[in-house]
């Protein structure tokens, strides 16, 4: 075990440090539910141009061109985190759909695609999730029934986060109602503009609506916009919901949210005393504090696995399990320092951080069952880390899609 | 950068924990447990031709000089095997020695206790974990008087480490006079604690102070915390094996979600705990900035999944978890007794705010 960065990965982190610095002015964060703003599309661009985003997309699809250098992406990423920068874009078009059309795209899928989604002029939203289809996604129903050389698609999405500020979507459709469930879906592209495509704002318990339902009726998409290959979608996806629950157990997102509490902890006081001298509160928080810490360096263990092309096992699979839940309890160790404090939410003279420890406290608990509920995750861990066996078919459900 | 075990460190894991399979059975074990440490087993011997006595001592005297990551793969070990043996004195004592002894005393000392002649013990609870019972030992011109309690190997040591109420260390002799010495039977008999009684007993000063104290008790922490790493992975493959064997309702039982998930559970708690200890250990070696404060995490928090692990899997295995039969309550007491030596959870916690100087 040796942590010490080597000259060239000093070199590097100085490199991205000095970037930081004389680039400060220009910082400018993707604004959540909206399309990206002008200054947000030029701040990522600029860190296309540097390789500190898109870093390993190839050149010739609009990316930095970079070897894959897992070290040096995690340097950045920490780099960013201690400055307070963006990050380049995390949407859902550029974690997910990008490393598909990488994976299984076609020539014409990648050059069409892959530039304007990392630019940020292209959004993307996710339609995989049904009513009837969450946990066992496999049993989707939205039907693509051919019809010359396209298919009409009908059907409904639900938790389709970005829908209503999306140009596209990719999207799971059941191609080959015939087949077994797994292998009738194809993973299919198609513009949000289609006639026949209605979309309703899902408002959730924060008061916002961060998700929407997709209707499709009919709605007319070419055949040729199928990725991967017709009745392969659920592996595509397969391949890429991966790169999504990495995404929500990022340490480094974690870490900075326990630095923030910490502030909290001791600036905040009540009848005087500063939070943090609650003797119970400041165990709670070392409690997280420990568990923050644990994952932390589990996310180096992983990180040093995934440099020498070995599985992570175990150390990876709990990874969303265990920093959803910890992003859950440092919000709920917010609110509970702040007492009555702690359940304002609306703007006014008392209202403390925007609110935003009570709206990560509710959608944080979306995040514990979206992207694979927490029992889903005890299933992964339970049958591919330990061996255990699978839960034994009921025999009347039909391996079908029906 | 490179947070992994190393070849030597895997061989030596593997080599230790093959002998410690035949010298630490858990039939050797049981017999060791059930005769008050019988002595005549010698698991201790086994280990000594292995070199553990030894691992973090320089090896111009005769030792390994291996570092606290080393130690704390060999207390894994020793917490799967649930195996008997001073590997605590014979970790921090050398520590001690390197740290606040002069060349006589190390002269004196390290030879004899990296070949085995000599084990050594630590009576540092007082001073870690805070004075119950009176106890608590005072220094006076050269010699020390009254009471250390919860003493690992105290009964049998022939050097001893001891912290008085200033934070001060003194080697003792085990055959000094006015030193006596009675076991504190604990729920884990896999290890044997003493009380040591002090009556103006001759001690020689390590220097240093409290902050030779401070890496003892971090070492101390980290090699804990491993020992319960090492018998929480068997506790749940116990309990893995267990739930794929036994049958009820016409299924096994380990093909029950209600079952299933709390396997996955203890280990979703385990792996991001073994991070924690691993580097926990290598901060001790190698980024002493960070080191207390890892440590104090890395034993508290294994404290606490040590124990949701060792209730957890003494309830999937049903009635039979709590028979002396299947032995798994070696396992279960045994992380019971790390999790309070050297502080409990709670007050680890306490000094872990304190050390970052977010408390008083």
């Amino acid at each position: 075990m040796d942590l010490k960065l080597t000259p060239e990965m000093t070199a590097f982190r100085d490199e991205v440090r000095e970037f930081l610095k004389t680039h400060r002015a220009e910082y400018a964060p993707n604004a959540g539910a909206e399309r990206p703003r002008e200054a947000a599309l030029a701040w990522q661009n600029k860190l296309i141009e540097h390789g500190y985003a898109a870093r390993t997309i190839p050149k010739a699809y609009g990316g930095y061109g970079a070897a894959p250098d897992i070290l040096k992406s995690r340097i950045i990423a920490e780099e960013f985190t201690a400055a307070g920068a963006p990050r380049g874009f995390a949407s859902q078009g550029i974690s997910m759909l990008v490393p598909t059309l990488l994976e299984v795209g076609s020539e014409e899928q990648k050059t069409r695609w892959i530039g304007p989604t990392l630019r940020g002029e292209v959004v993307w939203c996710q339609g995989y999730s049904e009513p009837g289809a969450g946990s066992d996604l496999a049993s989707l129903q939205t039907k693509a029934v051919e019809d010359g050389d396209d298919f009409l698609i009908s059907g409904s999405k639900i938790w389709t986060s970005t829908a209503a500020q999306a140009d596209m979507i990719f999207c799971l459709v059941r191609t080959e109602p015939a087949a077994p469930k797994h292998d009738g879906i194809s993973y299919i592209l198609f513009d949000m503009k289609t006639p026949g495509i209605e979309v309703r704002p899902l408002k959730t318990m924060t008061g916002s609506a961060e998700f929407n339902e997709v209707f499709f009726t009919d709605v007319r998409v070419p055949q040729s916009a199928v990725v991967g290959g017709r009745g392969r979608g659920w592996f595509v996806a397969n391949a890429t919901l991966k790169h999504e629950r990495g995404m929500l157990g990022d340490p480094n997102a974690t870490e900075a949210r326990l630095a923030a509490l910490i502030d909290l902890m001791k600036e905040e006081t009540v009848d005087g005393q500063r939070l943090i001298d609650d003797p119970v509160m400041a165990d709670r928080l070392m409690q997280l504090q420990a568990r923050v810490m644990s994952m932390k360096f589990n996310g180096l263990r992983t990180l040093t696995a995934s440099m020498a092309n070995e599985p992570a096992g175990l150390a990876a699979m709990v990874v969303k399990l265990q920093g959803c839940e910890i992003n859950h309890q440092l919000a709920a160790l917010a609110i509970d320092a702040l007492g009555e404090l702690g359940v304002l939410y609306e703007d006014g003279p008392h209202l403390r951080a925007k609110g935003s420890w009570q709206r990560s406290y509710m959608f944080d608990l979306g995040l514990i069952i979206g992207g694979g509920t927490a029992q889903i995750q005890k299933n992964i861990i339970s049958e591919r880390g330990l061996g255990l066996p699978r839960e034994p078919k009921l025999a009347s459900a039909s391996e079908k899609g029906g | 950068m490179d947070f992994s075990l190393t070849d030597d460190q895997k061989m030596m894991q593997e080599s230790l924990s093959r002998t410690l399979e035949s010298a630490a059975s858990l039939e050797r074990v049981r017999r060791f447990a059930d005769q008050a440490g019988d002595q005549s087993l010698d698991i201790w011997s086994a280990l000594t031709d292995f070199g553990l006595p030894g691992i973090v001592i320089p090896e111009e005297y005769g030792g390994l000089g291996l570092g606290l990551l080393d130690a704390a793969l060999a207390a894994e070990a020793f917490g799967r095997s649930v195996a008997p043996g001073a590997l605590l004195g014979a970790v921090l004592a050398p520590i001690a020695l390197t740290l606040g002894g002069s060349k006589d005393q190390q002269a004196a000392w390290l030879p004899k206790l990296a070949s085995g002649e000599a084990i050594a013990a630590i009576a540092i609870s007082e001073a870690v974990a805070g004075a119950r019972d009176g106890a608590g030992v005072t220094a006076s011109g050269g010699k020390l008087s009254g009471k250390a309690l919860f003493v690992l190997d105290g009964l049998d040591a022939q050097l001893i480490v001891v912290a008085d109420t200033t934070g001060g260390l003194h080697l003792v002799s085990g055959d000094a006079a006015g030193l006596s010495r009675e076991l504190m039977v604990g729920i884990d008999l896999t290890r044997r604690m003493a009380e040591l009684n002090f009556d103006k007993v001759a001690a020689e000063p390590l220097s240093g102070g409290k902050a030779v104290l401070d890496r003892l008790r971090d070492a101390g922490w980290v090699l804990l915390a491993a020992d319960t790493l090492g018998a929480c992975d068997v506790m749940i493959a116990k309990a893995v094996a267990y739930a794929q064997e036994r049958k009820q309702f016409g299924r096994v039982i380990g093909s029950f979600q209600a079952v299933k998930h709390l396997c996955a559970e203890m280990a979703a708690e385990v792996e991001p705990c073994r991070s924690l200890v691993w580097y926990a250990a290598y901060a001790f070696d190698d980024a002493p900035d960070e080191a207390s404060l890892t440590a104090a995490h890395a034993k508290a928090h294994t404290s606490e999944v040590g124990r949701f692990v060792a209730r957890t899997s003494t309830e999937v295995h049903g009635g039979m978890g709590i028979t002396d039969l299947l032995g798994l309550h070696y396992w279960f007491k045994r992380v019971g007794l790390n999790r309070q030596l050297l502080g409990g959870p709670e007050r680890v916690r306490r000094l872990a705010a304190q050390m970052q100087g977010l408390t008083a």
